[in-house]
């Protein structure tokens, strides 16, 4: 493994691993996840594929430590994930996201900074220096005093990858960030999810448009409450895996959408 | 003569409480609607504003009015009905806001039937559509803590708490106590809640308690100035329907309420940005 260059990492060149084994996850309908496994590391470009009700977005949550895990256990970096972490950074859906409340750009980029900040300590000029990072890394620099509302999909987007970046997160949790963005946003968030693989960070994100899985991604995690395969997306992304994968009578599609 | 207009009725002891009491309360109330108006929770609060008036009439009865006793038990009566239907919902088919309907309206009917047949001075009137000029020294007091106490918190936790009403998954993510603040805001709000029955009652608190940073938050984009904004219209418009009240001989809680309410009938007409009379877009730009 090269150096990479990322500079929050801890041990710059080490292969940190993320690690999921066994993991299942039980709704009152019955299992979401049944019994996932795989492990990647830091560097890499994960998609998760799967028809909806999969269990895409419970398998972020389960990361992210936001998903009550009924059996399994998530390493990372050799450490029990056990409720969150400042190195993991979770981007819900963009239609998830109350975008009329009255917060700017700054704002949001600056909650990346409330586990050194705290409950109501001032920023600190790391913080600062933190915050003004991610905003120029994203581009956002202009845009800093723009109430969220006002904002590009596209622009949205990378409003949470910079709080992400102030937080100094080395995985990135994206669900669906695609969704929604007309052509030119989709290839230049393509482009800054590579930049940031490239950077060192871990990147993960559920993905439904299959015709761009290859460009983006390194590796691919086809998923249907099972782990039906996971590798490099040249192994993984087969016609016989996929159709297995999307296969019509789509039991779990129905019991979990 | 604007100014006389003003200061006349400063010269009545009981108007210079009063307006002291409504500037105080109006504050308190305007920076924590704010946090209600984002929370989207502004029937929640309606309904366990309703509660407070079973909890006062039972703890009348028991314990015979005294300042601590009616908030104890109206204090008492939010917990329980807002626990309560978090209970019904958890452990039947009904979701939270049904359940919260019949246990407040069924507490409510309770209470009114109760403080009918007790004999209390107060009218029955004074907790539903309150009674700043029945105030007393004592009174002052006790709504100037509650004020001062839950300023101070909603400020020391004005970080976490935004970030819990913005988006709850992300803040949890970043070690926020999203639950346990949750409950915190709920209680707060009670207490604030309850302090403003003197001014504007059970029926009317819920008024109190959200047109002031609802009227803000048509009229700009920035949190600071929703909270601020907000507790300087709450008690500039309260301490102002104090006086109004007195000249023209209103009632001074629904007054209170509905000088807001006129407040934010101009901003719903007539804000720049987000006004319904608001210049049409221009698509040009």
């Amino acid at each position: 493994m090269p150096t990479s260059s990322h500079d929050s990492c801890a041990h710059c060149g080490h292969h940190h691993e993320l690690t999921v084994e066994n993991l299942s996850v039980r709704y009152p309908e019955g299992l979401a996840l049944d019994g996932i496994s795989f492990a990647t590391s830091c560097g890499s470009c994960v998609a998760l594929i799967g028809p909806n009700g999969a269990g895409k977005s419970t398998l972020l949550k389960a990361i992210a430590g936001l998903q009550p895990i009924a059996a399994g256990k998530i390493f990372w970096r050799g450490t029990l994930v056990a409720k969150w972490s400042r190195e993991i950074a979770y981007l819900p859906q963009r239609e998830n996201v109350d975008w009329q409340f009255p917060i700017t750009v700054r704002g949001v980029v600056s909650m990346g900074r409330y586990p050194q900040a705290g409950w109501w300590r001032p920023f600190s000029n790391s913080d600062a220096d933190a915050i003004e990072h991610a905003l120029a890394a994203m581009g956002l620099l202009d845009l800093q005093h723009r109430q969220i509302s006002a904002l590009s999909g596209g622009q949205q987007q990378r409003v949470f990858l910079a709080r992400a970046l102030a937080q100094e997160a080395h995985v990135l949790l994206l669900d669906e960030p695609f969704s929604g963005l007309d052509h030119p946003a989709k290839t230049a968030l393509a482009q800054t999810l590579r930049d940031l693989t490239k950077e060192g960070r871990l990147v993960l994100a559920a993905h439904h448009d299959l015709d761009t899985v290859r460009e983006i991604y390194d590796q691919a995690l086809l998923l249907r409450r099972k782990c039906l395969a996971f590798g490099p997306v040249g192994d993984v992304f087969t016609g016989a895996l996929l159709e297995q994968t999307f296969a019509q009578p789509s039991t779990a599609g129905k019991e979990l959408a | 003569m604007i100014l006389d207009w003003l200061t006349e009725p400063l010269q009545h002891p009981f108007n210079q409480r009063a307006i002291l009491a409504a500037l105080l309360i109006g504050l308190t109330n305007g920076y924590a609607s704010a946090f209600v108006v984002l929370k989207k929770s502004a029937l929640k609060v309606g309904s366990l504003s309703h509660a407070l008036l079973p909890g006062i009439a039972v703890a009348v009865w028991v314990a015979g009015l005294h300042e601590w006793s009616a908030f104890l038990g109206a204090l008492f009566a939010a917990l329980f009905i807002g626990l309560g239907s978090l209970a019904v919902s958890r452990s039947s088919r009904l979701d939270q806001d049904s359940s919260l309907a019949i246990l407040y309206t069924a507490a409510f009917s309770g209470g009114i039937i109760l403080l009918r047949r007790l004999r209390v001075t107060q009218q029955i009137d004074e907790w539903l559509f309150g009674n700043i000029m029945g105030l007393r020294d004592g009174d002052l007091w006790t709504t100037f803590w509650i004020s001062c106490a839950a300023l101070s918190l909603l400020t020391a936790l004005h970080r976490p708490l935004l970030m819990t009403l913005f988006d709850a998954e992300v803040a949890a993510t970043l070690g926020v106590p999203v639950r346990a603040l949750n409950y915190l805001l709920l209680a707060v709000l009670i207490v604030v809640l309850i302090a403003s029955l003197q001014a504007v009652g059970c029926m009317l608190a819920l008024g109190l308690l959200v047109t002031p940073a609802a009227t803000i938050y048509l009229l700009t984009d920035s949190t600071n100035a929703l909270f601020w904004g907000g507790s300087l219209l709450g008690g500039l418009a309260s301490a102002a329907a104090v006086i109004i009240g007195w000249h023209l001989n209103l009632e001074q809680g629904p007054t209170i309420v509905l000088v807001l309410g006129s407040v934010f009938l101009v901003a719903f007409l007539f804000s720049p940005k987000y006004g319904l009379l608001k210049k049409p877009p221009d698509f040009h730009s």
